[in-house]
């Protein structure tokens, strides 16, 4: 049955379908930016595909892929679809590059307009078409995309000023960057100069480099300073 | 909107003009669980619009995970849907295990059988009570919360936490089931049932309750899979999709249940759902519990990805090298995507998990039912009324920690 | 009042007992018998707002539901506006986006208010080290007693509260608390010698001592752990003489 799917669409969209795997049992095709709308369109469409039960729909950062020689843009896009008649289900993916835009799928699911806003919101990816595209989980004065790779994780946007009083500060071992660093990755070092793999605070420990990366810059809205680099 | 002010309505009586208007519910409404805003829009009391802005319990799940190891994703996947917290550690060891290829010994996944069925019971009861509180009714609350402490009480029994139980392990469970395991379930099946019954004779004769849950908030099946609805949201719709029964995973094909199915799409249809739904897994508690072998191994017998025994750690240098090792390295997960999905308490919860090769994982992303299931609420309450966003809102057991993540 | 708030806390209260009763023992000392009755008759009565936000609000139902039965306590309804409530709890995490309602809602209450912190999300942020979340509601607003755990046991909430009576009837205010571990002894004795060295052979047999029946009863466990939690055992970690934002509305 779930052969059937990757076939299908490759008899019939041939070209427009650049790749297909099965990686563990689950059927995945890779189409062209351009062709995204098409192929989504098809996937509900066709009789025999009749995907109309739509799932889920995110985003990968892979920040460093061109760098490393693997071809393809920035960020994939990865769709999953269902069909509640065929009970098969499909995962279709493409990719965009850094402020590329992908064309809205709400026309053809409209489950996918939160999901799109979700994307924009944590990865800045923008969509074409999308009759409402706002941040949905973050507040509108939030800068940045949070789960790109080179967000650092504990750069905080308050929206509140914090108050001024001693001893309210975290205390080990809930301050920045602690816990298991040992395999953690450094993504904002490694994309604004170093390769470090280990964490930023092992590093400084060893004196190899200051202790945290800080990551592209952003104002405030309210024009302060973010209290977490006033440390 | 044209309404000519003129007319008189069915009932022969004449509308009142009313100015359309907008008003803010939320984010810190007393009769919400949960935390979420809601812009409505009015024409006198109809909601002509609304505009629900969740995000406000966004805590970066998928952004803490890229930065431990994936055994230290468990206790983040705990407050996920905080209300079954087993159904998500099984789901996210379920993907793991996919990912590196791993079967886990049979006494094992019995084991996460029961505990993810009871996490359903535990989910569904605070559910439906909490709605039915919402609506005025505070009995069923307490007998229900009553219930499931009894139901938390097993829980506790096996992992040693009432709710955040952090007990998935990839490749098995944190610990083998207690000695009175079995028992101890086999006993507080019947409260739970008792507890329901009474909760229905209570509510299924009340008019007040029925006027409000029955023909309110509806949705047709074609619109809510559309809209990627899952779970008892979509099956009141009449959809029979349940992953447990579509996609067997685990050994739920060996055991009999049945899909309570409603056809209306009401809150009505999706309280008695997840009654039913409770009957179902009492029934699959059952069986588990007679198949469930007494002894045997419940975690892989793979030093890649189980860690050693504390006895050995303690004693031989070996073993607390490749203990140290896990610890602070991780577990190292094949490179790779997969998806993986089971029947959560609100739907399908998939994991969708990219691993490079590291102990680190690169990319944990949960499908979370809610947030899906909450997009479709739109749907539901526009042509309502304001007091109807109470049930509706109520009977999607919208969870802010699986929602907003 | 705002000469005495100014004055430090060791000034006896110069307000007529009138006054004082609105100020609502801001002084941080009791000098009248008045006050005294009413704290004793606040301790008693508290009209609380449940400000719940996540995974810890399970574990607030729990405690409101019959088994711990908050209402025991007096502690039992809720007012849904907190214009009409003189308890905050604050039950869970708290986002940067969720901060400014938070705050709002504290603004909005009246003269005396007292904040519980419920859980280690609200209390420091817990494990949510993150862009998202405010590390503490003590960031921003004033808590009075901190409950930690994830999510704390039904019965350190109970101490919490009481601990929160204890305080409210003496009439005093700033000066945050922190519920205390109830330790099983033989365990504590374990914990003091600290995690890092007392691993390995000698605490299995200290656990399999406590496991095979030499470890004191249930009761007796509850009767040391009552007495060994005066309110002197616990940590006063911050003075707060912050003033407040706006004027009593009476
Ligand atoms: S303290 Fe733990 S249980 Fe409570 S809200 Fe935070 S994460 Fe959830």
């Amino acid at each position: 049955m779930s052969k059937k799917v990757l076939e299908r669409l490759k008899a019939q969209l041939g070209s427009k379908i650049l790749a297909t795997s099965d990686f563990r049992g689950d059927d995945e095709a890779i189409v062209a930016l351009k062709d995204w709308l098409e192929v989504a369109r098809f996937l509900r469409d066709d009789a025999e595909l009749a995907f109309d039960h739509y799932l889920d729909m995110t985003a990968v950062d892979h920040p460093m892929r061109e760098e490393s020689g693997e071809p393809g843009p920035r960020f994939d896009v990865v769709l999953f679809v269902r069909s509640s008649t065929k009970n098969h289900r499909v995962r279709l993916r493409t990719r965009a590059a850094d402020g590329e835009a992908v064309p809205s799928l709400f026309p053809v699911w409209a489950g996918a307009s939160w999901s799109e806003r979700e994307i924009f919101d944590m990865f800045g990816i923008p969509f074409e078409g999308h009759p409402d595209l706002r941040r949905i989980l973050l507040y509108p004065e939030f800068q940045g995309h949070p789960l790109r790779k080179d967000y650092p994780i504990e750069r905080t946007q308050p929206l509140v000023q914090y108050r001024d009083v001693d001893g309210i500060d975290k205390l080990p071992p809930f301050g920045p960057d602690m816990g298991q660093p040992w395999t953690r990755v450094d993504w904002a070092a490694r994309m604004h100069g170093g390769d470090v793999q280990v964490s930023p605070a092992i590093g400084a420990q060893q004196g190899q480099r200051p202790a945290l990366s800080k990551g592209p810059e952003y104002t405030l809205a309210s024009g302060d300073k973010n209290p977490a680099d006033a440390e | 909107m044209e309404t000519n002010y003129e007319e008189l309505d069915e009932d022969g009586q004449l509308e009142l003009p009313a100015e359309p208007m907008r008003l803010n519910m939320g984010p810190s409404h007393p009769a919400m669980h949960g935390t979420i805003r809601m812009v409505l829009d009015l024409d006198g009391e109809t909601i002509t619009d609304v505009d629900i802005q969740p995000g406000y319990l966004h805590r970066g799940f998928e952004k803490s995970c890229e930065r431990g190891t994936w055994n230290q994703v468990f206790p983040y996947v705990d407050r996920l849907n905080y209300v079954s917290p087993m159904l998500n550690n099984v789901g996210f060891s379920l993907a793991v295990e996919k990912l590196a290829g791993l079967k886990v010994p049979e006494r094992c996944t019995w084991y996460r059988m029961v505990l993810g069925e009871l996490a359903r019971i535990s989910d569904h009861l605070t559910c439906n009570s909490a709605s039915a509180m919402e609506l005025g009714a505070f009995t069923p609350f307490l007998w229900c919360i009553k219930t499931r402490d009894f139901v938390w009480d097993i829980l506790e029994q096996e992992t040693g936490a009432r709710l955040t139980h952090s007990f998935g392990r990839i490749g098995g469970m944190a610990k083998p089931p207690t000695e009175h395991f079995k028992e101890h379930t086999l006993a507080v099946l019947p409260q739970v049932e008792e507890s329901i019954a009474e909760t229905e004779a209570l509510l299924l004769k009340n008019r007040i309750f029925l006027d409000r849950m029955q023909n309110v908030g509806n949705l047709r099946p074609e619109r809510a899979l559309a809209l990627g609805v899952t779970g008892p949201v979509l099956r009141s719709t009449g959809v029979d999709y349940d992953v447990r029964k579509a996609n067997p995973y685990m050994f739920y094909k060996d055991v009999d249940f049945d899909i309570p199915v409603g056809h209306d799409g009401d809150n009505f249809d999706r309280f008695m759902i997840r009654f039913e739904e409770i009957r179902q897994s009492i029934r699959i508690i059952r069986q588990c519990v007679e198949k469930m072998p007494d002894s045997g191994p419940v975690n892989v017998d793979d030093p890649r990805f189980v860690y050693p025994d504390k006895s050995q750690v303690y004693n031989t240098i070996e073993a607390t090298i490749a203990h140290f090792k896990m610890v602070m390295e991780g577990v190292k997960v094949p490179a790779g995507e997969v998806y993986s999905y089971t029947e959560g308490g609100n739907g399908e919860l998939g994991f969708f998990i990219v691993s490079d090769g590291t102990g680190t994982p690169y990319r944990v992303r949960v499908r979370p039912p809610c947030f899906l299931n909450l997009q479709a609420c739109r749907e539901m309450l526009v042509g309502d009324m304001i007091p109807d966003i109470v049930p509706t809102f109520g009977s999607i057991n919208m969870i802010g920690g699986e929602c907003d993540r | 009042m705002a000469d005495i708030r100014g004055s430090g806390n060791a000034i006896p209260s110069k307000a007529t007992p009138s006054k004082a009763t609105m100020g609502g023992g801001d002084a941080g000392f009791v000098t009248t018998r008045l006050e005294e009755l009413l704290g004793w008759a606040r301790k008693y009565s508290l009209f609380q707002y449940p400000f719940v936000t996540a995974c810890c609000g399970m574990e607030f139902m729990a405690v409101a539901g019959p088994r711990y039965d908050l209402a025991r306590f007096g502690a039992e309804a809720p007012r849904f506006s907190p214009r009409q409530a003189d308890l905050l709890w604050v039950v869970g995490t708290v986002s940067q986006r969720q901060a400014p309602a938070l705050r709002r809602i504290y603004e909005q209450m009246g003269d005396p208010k007292y904040v519980l912190a419920f859980g280690t999300c609200a209390s420091c942020g817990g494990f949510y080290d993150n862009y998202a979340t405010v590390p503490g509601i003590d960031k921003i607003i004033p808590v009075d007693v901190y409950v930690p755990g994830c999510p704390p046991r039904p019965e350190a909430v109970l101490d919490g509260l009481m601990l929160l009576m204890e305080k409210v009837g003496q009439g005093k205010r700033g000066g945050a608390l922190v519920v205390p571990p109830r330790e099983v002894p033989a365990m504590a004795k374990i914990r003091k010698k600290g995690t890092a060295v007392f691993f390995g052979q000698e605490r299995m047999a200290a656990e399999k001592a406590l496991t095979e029946g030499e470890a004191p009863s249930v009761g007796e466990l509850l009767e040391q752990s009552l007495a060994e939690r005066p309110v002197e055992s616990v940590t006063i970690l911050s003075r707060d003489g912050e003033p407040k934002k706006h004027d009593d509305h009476h």
